[in-house]
């Protein structure tokens, strides 16, 4: 009755916009739409975890990761691999004279010879890597010491190499090609392979030095100056090789012309820096020879090395690795053993709350949690 | 003290500012003529134009101005100098990563903001240039309203909104007043009336307002909206007369003019200094309590920073000691590097590791918070379950800061009237010397007395008892400020008695009055109208009686009556007296005191709100000492309400007795639903209420905030006359502390149980008491103390007899109280407003009282029962979004940096990145703050429904998980 006296707020039309000071504005429609997303009844899971749902979730997952973490482990152990020190820290080590004596300045090169020993036949595809400990390729200082447009073979870059290569950027006035700390430090002991037959006869491994880069990097981010001109001589003309180089970067593979300048496979891997300071490179990949003879048969080798890489200053340490890969890749229990893990103790955990839960739950099912 | 003030202020603005004509009051020329000479020279201010600017920013200085805001946050400060870091030293990541997303962060809050002042400019200028009608040279002529000035004389038709604060000089009706709704500025639809001064109301075309000279002194602007002082001064053959001016003159820009045809006014306050402008005044911003922890957290992680990169630095250095880590071959120093001192070295080493970590603080953080506050409130507005049909009103958010504080409120602070109860006020019955009558009993407008087992003190009322009774009714029916619906003539409400049904033609402020007035309509006594200062009454039997209506002394809540001054027909001068018992009874001297206080505390027990009315016989000589008394006030200019009060308090005394009336004010719809849930929540409820204590406390019985088993606690008035209120309190807290000394401390957490619930009553004075700073002894300075820890140990307290301010005054105190707790204020009157204002939280129901609650609260909705969605709903499940979005934000930041700081162990400390450029930039601002945007939109870990019927899980949320 005196509900009718009320009269419905009039809207006179006056509004200053003073009045929709923030805030959002109040809603015009008065009209009631329904949708399920306005009234916020979209479809919803609340999921209640009971013993019920827990148990067999538990339950499942070690049931599947067992299995895939035994078969990681499995694939992993299957791949076969050879690590030798040849650094030469110790007296009786082949190369112990070779790493004491360097000198930047020697013009003949020392060799040295590390015999061993494969147990067993490495089949299929081998990978050759060196590796390098203690070597800090991830410091920024180094990691951004190079000059990207002038490896992409920008002819302006070439001479005149970018501001973040010092202190490696030009030599006796001269621009350093390639410019940076990351060029001017390429990994430069040759390594030889070769296996000692029973019978005393000595055969060279062939090591195959094309397709270990990305396929990227040689293709695309890394183009010699002058485009596809052979004559390499003439396009890194004026200017001169890195400070602790031996050859000019136009020289870098003898065998194979095709191989040089910028686009060097060797090169290349070098350029691509390591996270860790402890790492291995893609050095040579020894190819199957047929499906009868292993490709390294066990048996004893000998691996012959040109000492041009000094690392005992800064207490590094250089390795050669031998390993056959894998369809994941190469040697990596880690994972194999994280699955077991997981799965093993989720099944425990299943066990053991199933044991609880059979034996404590007294109360009835349904009363635990509302709704 | 505050005149001090106020002086202080007025010298220095004097003295600082320049402004050499600072004045109390202004002067203004009507018509912009000048007084004749010899009258006192005024200084001639210079004023505003009428341009209104809501804008906040120039399409000059809008980059600047914008930026200069914007970079005052914290957190963009922050950025913007890891930016300029980045650009000036060698850093590990190139500035992009920190530029973009600061650049897109600042972009996006400059086009929101852009927007939003381009609207208001858009506003502004449609405002600005609306064409208004002005005198000039005896002629109208049409000019933008921006260009009109203080002085100047409008005229403004029927429906058209005025322009500008004016001083109402005549109107299309002969007694010189018009219709006025102030819908747009305070929501009160009904039409107010305005007076023009006797003296103008006569000029009523264009060329007699032309003639007409005068002037106008009035006070300089201030935002309250009903209070105006003034003068005006009219030159008749150069002989001023002055007269006074107030509220009921001023028509205020933003009002419309209702059944006039047309006035004319003169114009006084422009632009940016009408009264409506003065009250956009942005009220000062809360901050929820969600955003200052966010804010704690962002120092702690700044913490974390500055100490990851000092012991990266300090590592850097150790781990550098040997020369060949230092410089291994491979990696050298370039020369400039080796020469810079190690001072420096270290420095910007430091400030590296401060770039390369300082994405542990999150930039898109309040960019995402923001929007998924502002999304979020709409699902408030949207929601259907709070929508309320009869008024078709939805939920209104004014604020969305405060979504996540919905959901950890622990005080509600709720008004009574028209909050837990309807505002719909209905008639119930009334006591004329203690002869009860009751509407629902009348037989053809005949009362009689009331229903059997009514304590009737005389059945048979003789001659002099019925005129003492059609006194009472008359008085009813004079004394009030109701208006009568101008649609209706005077046939339609006769019409309308005799068909016999109820109409609604009454329109006031108060429920209460159309309340009264409806009632003596069914009792026989017909209010008609106010015409030409009088005010028409049709009485049982259908003769118009007339009445002079002299002087109306308007209600005010700290008198808490209100007068008036009459000339009956025959000549005789009274004053009739409505008003709240307490303020009644006191002013007494004759009438059946005892019989009538008895029946009006009856009453109030039923819950009924009462009303005492008593009168007073004048004589003319006594009535001619009062207007000059009342005049004398109204003429002041300065401290007139000091004045008026004192007058008021000066004629309304010596009065006789009538009767009571009784109203009865039901309870809204599932109000005591709405407060068992809340006391489940685990909410303390508070009622503050101007209402006095039976009919407040019978409304908590009502609404289950009291339960049958509640141990009622007093603290009153009546008991601090027998005790003082040091025994009182402190007798008090042994019984609350006798109660809880045996049981531990969480135990009290459940509020139904064994242990017996306490309920508080405290009324003003008393309240006033226990605040009031201590003097005297030591021991009153703990009357805070105790009287807080009585209170935080009651499940419900009850504070009656509240004056608005003391409201707000008990908000704060609990605010202040060592928990912090989240207070929230719910209310729907003008006098709920401080309270609102004060609260953590305030919320505005729709009620009939104005909108005044409503435009000044965080959150507004229809009815009290919408609050338990609100709260229990809304607020929890934002509480519970929002919470988890501010965690989550922090702990992807610290999963995504931490690795790097390991990693500075494996790359030689030497600040290099082990993520990618792309990858630093686009991590904060798009890949991980879009999904948890989302989801902090729709998150709903507990059904809507459960979340209702186990109002229990609200409280949850603290203890369990996040607290």
């Amino acid at each position: 009755m005196m509900a009718s006296s009320y009269n419905a707020k009039e809207e006179d039309g006056h509004h200053s916009g003073a009045a929709s000071h923030g805030g959002p504005a109040v809603a015009k429609s008065k009209k009631p739409d329904n949708t399920a997303f306005k009234q916020q009844r979209l479809l919803a899971w609340q999921p209640i975890l009971t013993a019920g749902t827990v148990l067999p979730a538990f339950f499942v997952i070690g049931i599947f990761f067992l299995p895939i973490g035994i078969g990681l482990f499995v694939t992993s152990n299957n791949i076969k691999e050879f690590e030798i020190d040849y650094t030469g820290v110790d007296l009786d080590s082949p190369c112990y004279s070779c790493a004491k004596n360097f000198s930047w300045n020697s013009t003949t090169p020392c060799v040295c010879t590390v015999d061993f020993t494969l147990e067993q036949p490495f089949e299929s595809n081998v990978y050759m890597y060196y590796g390098l400990s203690n070597f800090y390729q991830n410091h920024r200082r180094y990691v951004k010491s190079r000059d990207d447009s002038q490896l992409y073979g920008d002819l302006s870059s070439l001479k005149e190499p970018s501001k973040e290569c010092e202190p490696y950027r030009k030599r006796d006035g001269l621009p350093i090609a390639p410019c940076g700390a990351i060029a001017n430090s390429l990994f430069n002991d040759t390594l030889d392979l070769y296996h000692i037959e029973s019978n005393g006869t000595v055969n060279v491994i062939p090591l195959v030095n094309r397709g270990i880069a990305w396929w990227t990097d040689k293709h695309v981010k890394f183009r010699n100056p002058g485009g596809n001109n052979n004559n390499l001589t003439v396009a890194f003309q004026d200017t001169a090789k890195p400070v602790n180089w031996r050859k000019p970067v136009y020289e870098l593979d003898p065998t194979d012309l095709e191989n040089n300048g910028f686009v060097n496979e060797d090169f290349i891997v070098w350029m691509r820096t390591a996270a860790l300071p402890t790492f291995r490179k893609l050095y040579r990949i020894i190819h199957k020879k047929s499906s009868t003879t292993p490709t390294l048969p066990s048996g004893r080798y000998v691996l012959n090395i040109t000492y041009n890489y000094p690392v005992l200053s800064f207490d590094g340490r250089k390795r050669m690795i031998l390993s056959t890969i894998s369809w994941m890749g190469g040697k990596n229990p880690f994972l194999g053993i994280a699955y077991i893990t997981v799965g093993s103790i989720c099944f425990l955990l299943g066990v053991v709350l199933l044991i609880i839960h059979h034996k404590y739950d007294n109360r009835n099912n349904s009363a635990d949690i509302p709704s | 003290m505050g005149m001090d003030l106020s002086t202080l202020r007025t010298l220095i603005s004097r003295y600082c500012v320049g402004e050499e004509n600072w004045v109390d009051s202004r002067t203004i020329y009507i018509g912009h003529k000048e007084p004749p000479p010899g009258t006192e020279a005024f200084i001639q201010q210079r004023f505003p134009d009428n341009r209104i600017v809501s804008s906040k920013y120039t399409f000059w200085n809008f980059i600047p101005k914008n930026m200069f805001e914007q970079f005052r946050r914290v957190a963009n400060f922050y950025f913007l100098i890891i930016f300029l870091v980045q650009l000036i030293i060698d850093t590990p990541t190139s500035p992009i990563t920190s530029g973009l997303p600061l650049i897109f962060v600042i972009t996006v809050t400059a086009i929101k903001q852009g927007y939003e002042d381009w609207l208001r400019h858009k506003a502004d200028n449609a405002v600005n240039q609306c064409p208004v009608q002005v005198v000039e040279h005896g002629k109208v002529i049409c000019k933008q309203s921006h260009k009109l000035r203080v002085g100047d004389v409008v005229l403004v038709k029927e429906d058209e909104s005025f322009p500008c604060d004016l001083i109402l000089l005549s109107s299309s009706r002969d007694d010189g007043t018009c219709y006025v709704t102030t819908a747009s500025l305070d929501g009160e639809s009904s039409h107010k009336t305005y007076y023009a001064v006797q003296d103008t109301k006569a000029y009523t075309t264009e060329k007699e307002v032309d003639s007409i000279h005068g002037t106008i002194e009035c006070e300089q602007p201030q935002p309250d909206l009903y209070k105006f002082v003034g003068r005006i001064n009219i030159y008749m053959d150069n002989e001023p007369v002055a007269r006074p001016l107030g509220s009921e003159n001023l028509l205020l820009r933003g009002a419309t003019l209702k059944n006039t045809e047309y006035i004319y006014a003169a114009v006084i306050y422009t632009g940016m200094e009408t009264k409506m402008a003065l009250n956009y005044q942005s009220k000062s911003q809360k901050r929820s309590a969600v955003e200052k922890s966010m804010n704690a957290y962002l120092v702690v992680y700044l913490c974390i920073l500055i100490s990851k990169a000092l012991i990266n630095t300090l590592l850097k250095y150790v781990w550098q000691a040997d020369p060949n880590r230092d410089e291994p071959w491979y990696n050298q120093r370039t020369e400039a590097e080796r020469q810079r001192h190690i001072v420096i070295r270290a420095f910007t080493d430091f400030l590296a590791f401060m770039v390369l970590f300082n994405y542990i603080i999150p930039v898109s953080m309040y960019v995402t918070v923001e929007m998924q506050k502002f999304l979020g409130s709409y699902f408030i507005m949207w929601d259907d379950e709070m929508m309320d049909e009869e008024l078709g009103e939805r939920a209104m958010v004014n604020t969305s800061d405060l979504n996540e504080e919905l959901g950890q409120v622990e005080y509600v602070f709720t008004d009574k009237t028209g909050t837990l109860t309807e505002n719909n006020m209905e008639f119930i019955e009334c006591c004329v010397d203690g002869h009860v009558y009751v509407p629902n009993v009348i037989c053809n407008g005949q009362v009689m007395p009331g229903a059997a087992g009514m304590d009737m003190i005389d059945t048979s009322p003789g001659p002099e008892a019925k005129e003492r009774e059609e006194l009472f009714f008359r008085a009813l029916c004079l004394c009030h400020t109701v208006q009568v619906k101008e649609e209706e003539t005077v046939d339609g409400i006769k019409h309308g008695i005799h068909q016999g049904k109820s109409s609604s033609l009454y329109i006031s402020s108060s429920p209460d009055e159309v309340a009264l007035v409806e009632g003596m309509k069914r009792l026989g006594f017909t209010y008609l109208r106010l015409k030409d200062s009088h005010m028409e009454i049709l009485n049982r039997e259908d003769e118009i009686e007339k009445f002079e209506l002299l002087e109306v002394l308007t209600f005010d809540s700290v008198r808490r009556r209100m007068s008036v001054i009459v000339r009956s027909g025959s000549g005789e001068f009274y004053l009739f007296c409505k008003g709240a018992d307490s303020s009644i009874f006191p002013r007494c001297v004759a009438g059946k005191v005892d019989q009538v206080r008895s029946r009006v505390e009856h009453n109030a027990v039923e819950g009924l709100r009462t009303l005492c009315v008593a009168y007073k016989p004048l004589i003319p000589e006594q009535y001619q000492e009062l207007c000059h008394l009342l005049n004398g006030a109204k003429l002041a200019l300065q401290d007139r309400d000091k004045r008026l009060a004192e007058a008021y308090d000066l004629i309304e005394k010596d009065l006789i007795l009538l009767g009571a009336t009784a109203v009865e004010d039901r309870l809204q719809e599932k109000a005591a639903d709405t407060i068992e849930s809340l006391h489940k929540a685990g909410m303390k409820v508070w009622v503050l209420t101007g209402d006095k204590m039976e009919t407040a406390s019978a409304t908590c019985y009502a609404s289950k905030l009291f339960h049958r088993n509640t141990q009622i606690l007093e603290l009153t008035t009546k008991r601090t006359e027998e005790q003082s209120l040091h025994d009182v309190l402190f007798d008090l807290s042994r019984t609350i502390l006798r109660q809880h000394g045996g049981m531990t401390r969480d135990s009290f957490s459940g509020l139904s149980g064994d242990c017996t619930d306490y309920g508080l009553i405290i009324d003003g004075a008393t309240l006033s008491a226990v605040l009031r700073p201590s003097q005297e002894d030591s021991n009153s300075g703990n009357y805070k103390e105790i009287f807080l820890e009585i209170c935080r140990n009651c499940s419900a307290v009850l504070c009656c007899r509240m004056a608005p301010l003391q409201k707000a005054q008990i908000v704060k105190l609990i605010k202040a109280s060592k928990e912090n707790p989240i207070t929230l204020a719910i209310g729907d009157g003008a006098n709920d407003v401080s309270m609102i204002l004060e609260a953590h939280v305030g919320i505005g129901i729709m009620g009939k009282e104005g909108r005044q609650a409503t435009r000044n609260s965080d959150y507004a909705i229809p009815k009290f029962k919408h609050l338990k969605k609100l709260l229990l709903v809304h607020g929890h499940y934002y509480y519970i979004r929002i919470s988890e979005l501010v965690q989550y934000f922090f702990y992807k930041n610290v999963c995504f940096i931490f690795p790097q700081f390991l990693y500075q162990f494996f790359c030689g400390f030497s600040q290099q990145p082990l993520y990618d450029t792309a990858y630093l930039t686009l991590y904060n601002i798009s890949f991980t703050s879009l999904p948890i945007l989302l989801y902090s939109l729709m998150e709903q870990h507990i059904n809507m429904e459960i979340l209702k019927k186990d109002p229990s899980l609200y409280r949850l949320v603290f203890l369990a998980w996040y607290d």
